[in-house]
Formats: C-alpha cells, structure tokens, sequence
C-alpha cells in the first residue's frame, strides 16, 4: 500500500476543517503492514468530530495494535465537500494515520451506533472501491465487518456486510483476528509465507474465510444464513445453512471490565471534536430497566470498574493528554456504587491543581445526585440536565422510569439552591400508551421547576428537550408501532403551545420526520436494504445531519421496494410474529421482554435488579456471568422512586469474590484485573 | 509575570485553525506542570494571547504566543527558561516547535495590537515566473487596488495597494518544503496588519485583478482572460516574520533584532528568501 498523501494534500486547501483528514493526534500509531499483520481500516461512519471520540473505536485500536499480528488504522466519513473533491481527484478512502487506500486493508471495520448512519455505510464501502453488496465481492477483496449497538438488528445491512460482531468487543476482536490471520497463507501454512499460495481460488477462499468466522462465538455471517418468507411476504425465518452454524448468535459479554482498562491512551485530537475531554469508563451495562431504552437492555449485566482502577485511569489519563476536564461514562453514571469516593479523590488530586472538572453525562434524578454534582462542578459551573423521560407518574411507570415528582423537585431545588440557574430535562413523546395528559404533563413538570427557580433566583430557564419515540429491537417495547409524524408533530404543537405562556420554560424537539426515517430502519428486515441503498444512490448521506437529512429521500425508497411507512414504522408488531432480530441475542429471553411489555402496558414499574431477585431476563444466566459491582453498599439515595429501602446497605446481600491482583500487563489480560469487589447481584 | 514564545507551525499541522493551535498550546502547558495564571469567574481559563491569527492552511516561521504565569508558584517551581523550550517541543504535536522563550513585562501591548506588518514567502501555481513579474510590478505601480473582502460574513470593497509594502518574486525554497511539481513560482511580499491584516489570498487577488486591468483596461473583464492555467493560485504561503514599527524602527517581537526601516522592504524581504 502506497501512501495516498500527495494527492490528498492539494485537495485540502479547498475544503471545510481541512485538519479532519491529517490525522496526527496524541495516542495516533504509526504501524507496519506486512505479510504476517492482518490491516484493520477502523471506520466511523460519521464525521471526524462525531467518530474521534467514540471509546469503542478506540478500544479495538489499541487492542489491535497491541498484537504482533494486527495493525489497525482508522477512518471516519470525509465531509460532503471533501467527498466530492475526492471522487472528482480519483481518490477512494484513506486512513487518516498512513493515508493508505481503505481497499488495500484486509478488514474494513464499521462502528454503527446510529441506524441514519447507514447510507453512509454503503458510501464509504464504495468510495473505497469496493463492491456494495457483500455478493458482488470476490477472492480477496477486503471484508467489510460492523459492531456496535446497532448490529442487534443486523438485517437492514445484511446484504452490504460480510460479518456483524455482537457485544464487547475486546476478546473477539483478538479471536477474529486469529481466524483473519490463519487464512492470509492460506489453511496449513505458517504466518510468512506467500499469501498468493494460498490453496483454492479466491472465492473459495473468501467463502472459507467467511464459515469459519461464523463459528467465532459472538459473529453473524450473513451469507451462512437462509431468509425465508411465508405467503403473505411476512419473514417466516432467518435459519443456519451449515450445521456448524449457530441458529442463534449469542453477544459476547466480558465479564470483569477491571481487566481492560482501555483506552489506555485516549487519542487526542487536533481539532475540537464533541466530547473533548478525557472519558473513563465507570461501568458498563445498567439494570435500572427502562423500557424504551435499547442501551441499559443489551449491555446487561452491570459491570463496575474497580474504584482505584478509575482513579488510576483518570490521574494518567489526565497527564498524558493535558486535558482539564474527565467524564466518568456510563449509562448512569450516579449509580457508580462508589461514586462519592471516586469524585472527592479526583477533586482533591493535588496534581489537578484545582483546575480539572469532572462531568458525570448521567446524572440520576434526585437531591443526592445534584450535591454530588456540586461538588465535581465547583470548577466549571454549566447547566444541570435531568432525564424524567416521562410527564406523569403513570407514564414513567409504563416505560419503568421510576421518578417521583418529588425526586425531580428535590433535586431541582437542590440545583437552583446551589447556584445553578440553568436547568435542562429530557423527555420523550410517542411512548406507549401515551395520553394527552402523559403529553402535557410535560408542561406541568417543567413549568413547576421554573417556579421552584423563581425561589432563589430572578431568571432562571429551564429548557425541556422532547425527542420522539422510536422502538428498539431487543427490548419489550420492540413490538410498539411507532407513532406516526402527523401524531408526533400534533403533541410537539400542544407542548410548544401549553409552554408559550410559560416565561422562562423553552421547548425544545426532535425532527419528527428524523424520528421516522429512524424508526423505518430500526426494525426493517433484510429487504429494508434496498431501501437504505435507494435513498444512499440519489444522494441520501449524513442523514444524521438536519442540513442533508431528506424524508422525501426514504418515503420514495419505501414506494419503490412496495413498503409503507405504515407496514414498517408505524404497525403494532403481534406476540408470534418472526422478528427480523429473532436470531440474534442479547442474552434476554423473549419471553421475558413480553413479559416486561405486558406489565408495560399494565404500568406496572420493576425495581433494579442488582438490589432485589432475580426477574431471570438471561443476561446473566444465559453467559454465566453476574454484576460486579465495586462497593457492597448501595448507592445513597438509589431507591430512586422504587420503594426500595437502601439506606441500610450492608443489608442487600452481597459476597465478595476475591480476584487475581491486578496483572496490568496486556499479555496476561485476561485473567488478570485489578482487585474488584465483585458482588454477587444474585443472578 | 508572562513569558513570550517564539515558534513554527509547519507540515500537515498547518491545516488546523489558530484556535486548534491555542487548545493545543493549553494542553501542553498543562502537561508540563505549568504554573499557569488562570482567568477569574465561572469559567476560568489558562491567559494566552496569540498574536495575529494565521489562516488555516498557512505555515509560519514566525508564530508567538504571550503565557501568563502565577508568579508565586512559578517561583516555588524554579521555572527554567532556558529548558523550557525543549521540555514544550517534547509536549506539543509534531509541526508545531518553540525556537525561544523570554519573560515579558506584563504592562506591554498585546502582541495583536504591537504588530504592525508580516513577511510572507508564497508559491504560486498558474503564472509563469515573467508573467507574475509583471504582475507584481502591475501591483505595484497601480496607485488603488480595489478587492473583495469578507468581512464579518459581508463582501466589502477595500483598496489592497496601501497594505502593500514589499513584493518581489523570489526562490522560495528557504522558506518551503520543495514543489514536487516544480511548476510553481515564488513571492515574496510584507503585508501591513494595520488596520487590519490582508491575508495571503487577498494579495493573490489583488494580482489577479491588476492582471485583468491590464489586460482589459478595466476590472470588470474576465478576470482569466489569458491562456488557460495563467491565473495564479496559491500553493504555499508561509509567514516568515513578524514586526513591530514604532519611531522609525522595526524589530521583531521577542528577539528584539532592529531592522531599519526604509526603501529596501523588498530588498529585505529578498535577503529573508534567499
């Protein structure tokens, strides 16, 4: 592979942030390609601001590099502009560290975390001079993969990718690798030796290639599956080919997230990207249960990063990049079971000097919460953002979201109180079973934070953020029909008009029509393919983007595969019906999501289970694995609404597992891990 | 107390904004331990102070930067000037490097207001080298030179010919990575920054239209009007110095090396090229 530099360089003069494409950052590799490294082309299919960041890219980038065996460099979507100065010069993808041709690489990596990202996906597979279809490329034509959240619904994209990888993904990638690696030479011949004597003829090989990464745990190979569809042209089926491959493909879950402390050197970007800061991870997964939330469900269970590993990561990490400002993510990062300790220790670092912020995205929504906050924000004091997600009681209990109204009030209060004077709520419409009541409940919500402001402050504003429901797959609410724009803009017009009186209260709501076009690739089935390629051939990319999103685009590509929005987005799916994703598992059994669908619809809430018994979704069960939680006590102030009396937390039983001590090395990874206090969440 | 730095922003790392370079140049102090004096209120930040903001795409010789530092602490920590530079150049990504540090007096102007003209090297692609000499020598005869100007996101008319003061082709391969096209030409100019800077781009307009004057006899003929491929473009453009005029005398702002001012701009400009 030949650099592609000399030819990009000129182009750079006529385009937007020109820096997007020079690569440079601090933690960038500068690896070597040869006959016994399988090249892995990491590509995030957005732009370069939005991809830098993503934590999983760069997990996979260090791991990767960290073998003998790999080299991974990394891409991101060039920016219309620059796509088209690209593909007018000839020049086809590149990675941004070598600048080296994306068809050059054995494996082209996508990270899909968004579904509107995937007309950039076909795309970037062309522009790197490949064939769209997985079918139409031969021999040794690079293998397109994806992870991510997403690929829990792989079908929309099935036809373009080679293979999907489900879950964490810091073991497989190793084990893909080794697969990867033992077909460069061909089977039976040592690393080094001449690839083009590899037995057979290229698409023999690839075909090969491809079956034996279906039999890597945690991988789903299309093209070893058959699709079938009953009478009706309803999806009857998505069933195995081979004997040897599985009828379902179960998530990779590793279990102790102390023996990968990644990224180890977070990359630093040149330019501003979004989350500009230094991110650790607290932990991964979450058991609170929301319905409509697709995250907290396929990432289950709860794994805590030991608190001094935290620590750790945050003082180096801090050092290494020169950053002010950490985020300990999460799904929600206040349940962090030693989440007061691990703040304070930052805080009081003296080598922070006093000048690093921490910034918790998550925050849960009570008094504790906000005091918690004070404290790390004592630095940088921004606005507080809460996620009631719901107007009513009744409505939170449907989508499990256990908030009190008197939980919101107090931590709002506790903000205005503590000088805050901004405060910013999240919620959704278009829920299931949503009222006009549930809608304007919403008003209610925050017009009472607004008066709770006016107690300590002149002018106080208080923005509520309104996204619109779109139905995810593997959760109970995968089987609601989406509402449709019109009902979705009729409830945006009540809450913008019931606000307008209100001074101080902003209203603020998602694309109605972005919400549909989501929800139209969400749950689509293999055939919603072509609709993706429709919309990506008359010029449909960065349909994240407001400025180059298109309805139009995706209502025609329905029209001429013969789909409606009705059959695809808007239509209540049946208890028996085949799901496209019904092959694909993220360890929760079906019948336990229907389960949580009915007493969704019954409103009946459901505690979080690292605190009470076991409901026996599977996510623990089925991998044997349970939470590892870092402390035996519970959060302060966790109940959360529930009921649940965690005041006295030694009570809630919980063993401590004695663990390996930390091994740090990469080569003794696996087994190693930092002295975790993992509880038994009783699973 | 304050410490002025003198550096180069060189190679790739030339296509990011000058205020990529200011977050770059907070990163690094920070990693370096510096004792840096932050700004007071809800939002404190490290007190930097750039000079003349340099266009993206544009490499330089001649780039400062003004760090205030706590001079308590500064004290405490024995902060040594004399290795600074090198502990910084350790610290920030690879084009950006410190030639030299020196402590400032506080009271002084910002660098943005002191700065009165850059030098600028220049490659030019489209012309060949005797069709730029007379349009340079256009330029320079021409007594208005009326451009288009973006300004605060609105197209204005400016006269370019006052902020003028040297232009000369030139060899242009002390001051830029070689052409590997060898088809480019080199410019050398000093553009005056008050009251305010003309940019590289706006100079290679001012050529264009004195091109098409003379040409034409006015400025609303077609502005390539000639062979194709004569209308110049800018390759390269590094900025090779800064200076600061005051009572007849020019000097650079952190070295302090006094150039007399007078008749020979070009001729400087040429020595700074050659």
């Amino acid at each position: 592979m030949e650099s592609l530099w000399p030819q990009i360089e000129p182009l750079l003069a006529q385009v937007t942030k020109p820096a997007r494409y020079i690569g440079g950052e601090l933690g960038a590799q500068q690896v070597e390609h040869g006959p016994d490294t399988v090249s892995w082309l990491l590509v995030y299919p957005d732009s370069y601001e939005v991809g830098l960041p993503n934590q999983g890219l760069q997990i996979l980038y260090e791991l990767l590099n960290e073998r003998h065996d790999a080299a991974a460099e990394r891409s991101y979507a060039p920016w219309v502009d620059m796509e088209a100065a690209m593909r007018t010069a000839g020049i086809p993808l590149f990675s941004v560290e070598g600048h080296l041709p994306a068809a050059g690489f054995d494996v082209l990596a996508f990270n899909l975390s968004a579904e509107l990202v995937y007309t950039n996906v076909l795309n970037l597979i062309d522009l790197a001079g490949l064939p769209v279809r997985a079918a139409d490329r031969t021999g040794d034509d690079t293998i397109v993969m994806a992870g991510g959240h997403c690929t829990f619904n792989p079908e929309p994209l099935a036809d373009y990718v080679d293979a999907f990888v489900l879950g964490d993904g810091e073991e497989v990638v190793g084990e893909i690798n080794d697969v990867l690696a033992a077909h460069r030479c061909g089977p039976g011949c040592a690393p080094g030796d001449d690839p083009t004597r590899a037995a057979g003829d290229g698409q023999d090989r690839r075909t090969a290639l491809l079956r034996d990464l279906s039999r890597v745990p945690g991988v789903y190979v299309p093209s070893c599956y058959d699709v079938a569809y009953d009478d009706d042209g309803r999806l009857a089926g998505v069933t195995p080919r081979y004997d040897d491959t599985p009828a379902r493909v179960e998530k990779r879950t590793i279990a102790d997230l102390g023996s990968w402390p990644y990224p180890r050197q977070q990359l630093v970007p040149l330019i501003e990207v979004v989350h500009d800061r230094l991110n650790v991870e607290l932990f991964r997964g979450c058991t609170r249960g929301c319905r409509f939330c697709q995250a907290g469900m396929i990432t289950r269970p709860v794994r805590e990063r030991p608190a001094d590993q935290v620590r750790t990561m945050v003082s180096a990490g801090l050092e290494r990049t020169g950053y002010d400002e950490v985020a300990l993510t999460s799904l929600s990062s206040a349940d962090y079971s030693g989440i007061e300790e691990t703040v304070g220790g930052i805080i009081d670092d003296p080598s922070c000097s006093g000048q690093v912020s921490v910034s918790l995205p998550s925050l849960r929504v009570d008094a504790f919460t906000v005091g918690t906050a004070a404290q790390i924000q004592r630095v940088r004091r921004t606005g507080l953002t809460f996620a009631p997600e719901g107007g009513t009681w009744r409505m939170r209990q449907v989508i499990n979201k256990l908030i009190r109204e008197e939980d919101l009030y107090a931590a709002v209060d506790a903000a205005f109180s503590q000088g805050w004077k901004r405060v910013k709520l999240y919620f959704l419409i278009g829920l299931p079973t949503e009222t006009d009541e549930d809608t304007l409940g919403i008003v209610d919500l925050a017009k009472q934070c607004v008066a709770i402001g006016k107690r300590y402050h002149n002018s106080v504003s208080v923005t509520a953020s309104v996204g619109g429901f779109v139905p995810k797959v593997q959760t109970p609410f995968q089987w609601f029909g989406q509402n449709t724009i019109e009902e979705l803009t009729r409830k945006v017009h009540l809450l913008r008009d019931a606000a307008r009186p209100v001074r101080g209260l902003t209203i603020r709501w998602h694309d109605p029509k972005a919400t549909a076009a989501e929800g139209i690739v969400s749950r689509g089935d293999r055939r919603m393919g072509a609709v993706i390629e429709h919309v990506w051939r008359h010029g449909g990319t960065f349909q994240e983007w407001s400025e180059y999103f298109d309805l139009d685009l995706w209502t025609d590509a329905l029209e001429a595969q013969g789909m409606t929005l009705e059959d695809a987005v808007y239509r209540h799916r049946t208890e028996h019906e085949v799901l496209p994703w019904d092959h694909i598992s993220a360890g929760l059994h079906r019948d336990f999501l229907w389960q949580d669908w009915k007493d969704a619809l019954a409103e009946h809430g459901l505690p979080d289970c690292r605190w009470t018994p076991c409901y026996d979704c599977g996510a623990c069960t089925g991998y044997g694995i349970e939470h590892v939680v870092a402390s035996a006590v519970p959060p302060a102030g966790g109940s959360q609404g529930t009921g649940q009396d965690l005041s006295s937390g030694g009570q809630v039983p919980v063993r401590f597992l004695s663990t390996a001590p930390s091994g740090a090395a990469p080569a003794d990874r696996p087994a190693g891990g930092a002295p975790a206090m993992a509880g038994e969440g009783r699973s | 107390m304050r410490i002025r730095f003198r550096f180069s922003k060189l190679g790739k790392i030339r296509f990011t904004s000058q205020r990529d370079v200011a977050r770059m140049w907070e990163r690094a102090l920070r990693r370096a331990r510096m004792p840096l004096a932050y700004t007071e209120g809800f939002s404190p930040r490290p007190q930097l102070s750039f000079g003349l903001a340099l266009p993206t795409g544009a490499e330089s010789l001649a780039e400062y930067v003004d760090v205030a530092l706590d001079p308590v602490r500064a004290e405490e920590m024995g902060l040594d000037l004399a290795t600074l530079p090198a502990t910084l150049n350790g610290l920030l990504p690879e084009g950006l490097e410190i030639e030299e540090a020196v402590p400032v007096e506080r009271s002084k102007d910002s660098l943005q207001q002191m700065v009165t003209s850059c030098s600028w090297t220049m490659r030019l692609a489209g012309p060949t080298r005797d069709e730029l000499s007379s349009s340079v020598d256009a330029l320079l005869a021409a007594p208005s030179v009326i451009i288009t100007r973006e300004r605060k996101g609105r197209e204005e008319l400016d006269d370019l010919r006052p902020s003028v003061l040297a232009l000369a082709v030139a060899d242009a391969t002390a001051d830029l990575a070689e052409d590997p096209t060898g088809r480019t030409v080199g410019l050398v100019a000093e553009l005056s920054t008050q009251p305010r800077g003309v940019r590289p781009v706006e100079l290679l307009r001012g050529l264009i239209a004195v091109s098409a004057v003379a040409a034409h006899g006015t400025i609303d003929g077609p502005a390539d009007s000639g062979r194709p491929g004569s209308t110049p473009v800018l390759d390269r453009a590094c900025r090779t110095q800064q200076w600061i005029e005051r009572d007849g005398l020019r000097t650079e702002p952190l070295l302090g090396r006094v150039v007399p001012v007078g008749t020979d701009r070009a001729q400087h400009a040429l020595e700074r090229a050659s």
